[in-house]
């Protein structure tokens, strides 16, 4: 066991050029997907990553996956970085980190049983003799709460809910360092959702699995994670432990959004305020100068519009707002 | 008289591995300027409800078996298609979940906005345009004239969602069904819309049947809700009644397995088992196998929906342990 974070980004950009032009085809711009993100994730912990759909939060995911380049930054995975390490290195490293969609219906293939699908893993990384690999399969199964009988299925033999502890399955397979979740639990019904969120927590308590977890289901998250962070225009607007950033959020995009959050009890519901923000996020193509979020603020300032505030300690949290001690 | 009087509804889809029974004996009633709330998870039969109402169900395979829907005098499931058409997007109309395809990508918003004017009402189309760009500013959409002559790809999905809404309210309906129309938005524009659709209803004195999986868009919204499961009605009440005092099994256990209403990192309530197959004859309670308290007749006696002695007018639930005072 090593000290410090289990995974670290720091200053990860993540841009997708834009490209103009057929014959002379040149790049005029960029969508700045993720710009400039960084936190760390102890092991043990769960990290909700949450932000409304276009902030980057899937972007983050992808990048700390490989699955899209990074333009800028770098990720460090028990302090290694991933960008400097060798290919076979990589490969090593690649293993450690494993992924859960959102979509249990897309994410696994039609074509591949159970078996096959969760032995795959173990065969490609060459983790164990072909003669272990049922038994393995076998625990995987029971892990994720799947009778062993069904591994030779297929996944449209399933519910939703049941394709997706296949996927979790899946990832655990390699017995990864950090798994990052991808709203896991967003495609499914209440009900189901909710042995689904059991099934993480358990597996946190008995094997100490380290995750981030991206959704944009506030009451989701806050259930599930350790500490949350706010994702806007693809910069961390606010990270802190979660009750205090969703009990008590700071940052005004933090308000607007947790105002904006239903609650199921009609006299609390009715009886609060809330912060409709107006308009859209600005395009990620062509953010704002200064604070991402000046163009919805209703607190907003000059000195909002000169420079991007910094993500800085306040109120046992870190808020990137200037006036996070005036608001 | 209430606005609408729907009774022993019945819509089944008859395809090759069997009868599906989407909606099975569904009764309720709406008065005008009343919001209902449609509560249930996917497979309940609370779209087909809607469908079924606006004439929209495939057929075949679909097909509506029995009962009533009278809306002014006149029962929507048999009348002539002439007075259907006289009804359906004049004085009820429906928006649907998603925004992205329930618009024409080829026709310009103006078009689409204008079209259930000039086929409901004797109106030219400049006039027709200016009730559109009225509407259209009603709705919080800017610069009228020019979004007018746009198509719907250079519409964020909110504001599609608006020109949905637009669209619906156009004729001044006096019903109004939305079918998850913010499912697939983001928390603050999901807050927009609500907010949108609540100002709409108080200035219009329009009924709203809200379709939604989601408890705590109804807990704000809703003056009544109505709980499906299996294409049945298993409970209806007054919001704050259904929340507070939830009688039916099936409610308790939907309630109990939201995060937001438990304690962090806490185990959260599962229901046990899988939505049941529609398909199959269920001579009892649909429910009766994963319910808790389920006993022998449970699986045999047919359930009904019956008013309960306290909580007011038009409650009622259909478990037959708490009719007979055992739960």
């Amino acid at each position: 066991m090593i000290d410090g974070p289990i995974l670290e980004l720091r200053g990860l950009k993540t841009h997708f050029p834009i490209h103009a032009g057929f014959l002379r085809r040149r790049q005029v711009g960029a969508i700045r997907a993720v710009d400039g993100v960084s936190f760390a994730l102890q092991p043990g912990e769960v990290l909700g990553l949450v932000g409304e759909s276009g902030c980057g939060k899937s972007t983050v995911a992808r990048s700390i996956m490989q699955l899209v380049p990074p333009t800028a930054g770098e990720i460090f995975l028990e302090g290694r970085s991933l960008g400097a390490a060798t290919p076979a290195e990589r490969h090593v490293m690649r293993r450690q980190l494993q992924m859960v969609f959102q979509d249990p219906y897309a994410s696994l293939n039609p074509r591949l049983t159970v078996f096959a699908t969760l032995a795959e893993p173990l065969l490609a990384h060459r983790l164990c003799p072909p003669e272990y690999v049922h038994g393995l399969v076998d625990d995987l199964m029971t892990r994720v709460g799947l009778a062993p009988r069904l591994a030779q299925k297929y996944p449209h033999e399933f519910s939703g809910g049941q394709r997706q502890r296949i996927a979790i399955a899946r990832a655990l397979a390699l017995q990864p360092k950090v798994v990052v979740a991808d709203e896991p639990v967003s495609a499914l019904d209440v009900s189901i959702q909710a042995q689904i969120i059991n099934l993480l927590i358990e597996l946190r308590r008995t094997i100490g699995l380290s995750m981030l977890f991206i959704a944009h289901d506030l009451s989701v998250v806050k259930h599930i994670s350790d500490r949350v962070a706010v994702m806007y225009l693809g910069r961390i607007m606010e990270v802190g432990s979660a009750e205090e950033v969703i009990e008590r959020p700071v940052h005004p995009y933090t308000r607007a959004l947790i105002s904006a959050i239903p609650i199921p009890d009609p006299d609390r519901e009715r009886a609060r305020q809330r912060i409709v923000l107006s308009g859209d996020p600005p395009s990620p193509a062509n953010p704002p100068p200064g604070c991402p979020f000046q163009t919805r603020c209703p607190y907003v300032q000059d000195r909002c519009k000169k420079a991007v505030p910094p993500l800085a300690p306040f109120a046992g949290r870190e808020v990137a707002c200037v006036r996070a001690g005036e608001i | 008289m209430p606005l609408l009087e729907v009774a022993d509804l019945r819509t089944y889809f008859h395809t090759r591995s069997g009868i599906y029974r989407a909606v099975d004996g569904v009764s309720f009633s709406i008065e005008s300027g009343e919001t209902l709330g449609i509560v249930g998870e996917s497979g309940s039969g609370k779209s087909v409800t809607g469908y079924s109402l606006m004439g929209l169900v495939p057929s075949p395979p679909g097909r509506i078996e029995s009962g009533r829907a009278i809306f002014d005098g006149i029962d929507l499931l048999k009348c002539s298609p002439a007075q259907a058409r006289s009804i359906r997007g004049r004085r009820i109309a429906m928006i649907f979940q998603d925004p992205m395809t329930s618009l024409n990508p080829y026709l310009r918003i103006g078009d689409q906005l204008i079209e259930p004017l000039l086929i409901h009402q004797k109106i030219g189309r400049r006039d027709a345009l200016r009730r559109a760009e009225a509407m259209l500013e009603a709705v919080g959409i800017g610069e009228t004239a020019r979004r007018l002559r746009q198509h719907p790809h250079e519409f964020s999905g909110g504001m599609r969602q608006r020109v949905m809404i637009a669209m619906a309210l156009i004729t001044e309906p006096e019903l109004l069904i939305a079918d998850e129309p913010t499912t697939a938005l983001d928390v603050t524009v999901q807050a927009q819309i609500l907010e949108l659709i609540r100002r709409m209803q108080r200035e219009r004195r329009m009924a709203v049947m809200f379709i939604t999986h989601d408890l705590a868009v109804v807990s704000g919204l809703c003056d009544r809700v109505q709980v499906m499961y299996a294409g049945r009605i298993f409970e209806t009440g007054a919001t704050p009644e259904v929340f507070y005092r939830p009688r039916h099994p099936y409610t308790r256990g939907l309630q109990r397995s939201i995060p937001a209403l438990q304690a962090k990192g806490d185990r959260l309530y599962t229901i046990p088992g899988l939505p049941p197959d529609v398909s199959k004859p269920m001579p009892g309670c649909p429910f009766a196998p994963r319910c808790e308290s389920a006993v022998d007749r449970c699986r045999s006696t047919p359930i009904r929906l019956l008013p309960l002695d306290t909580g007011g007018p038009a409650r009622a639930q259909a478990c037959l342990r708490v009719q007979e005072g055992e739960l």
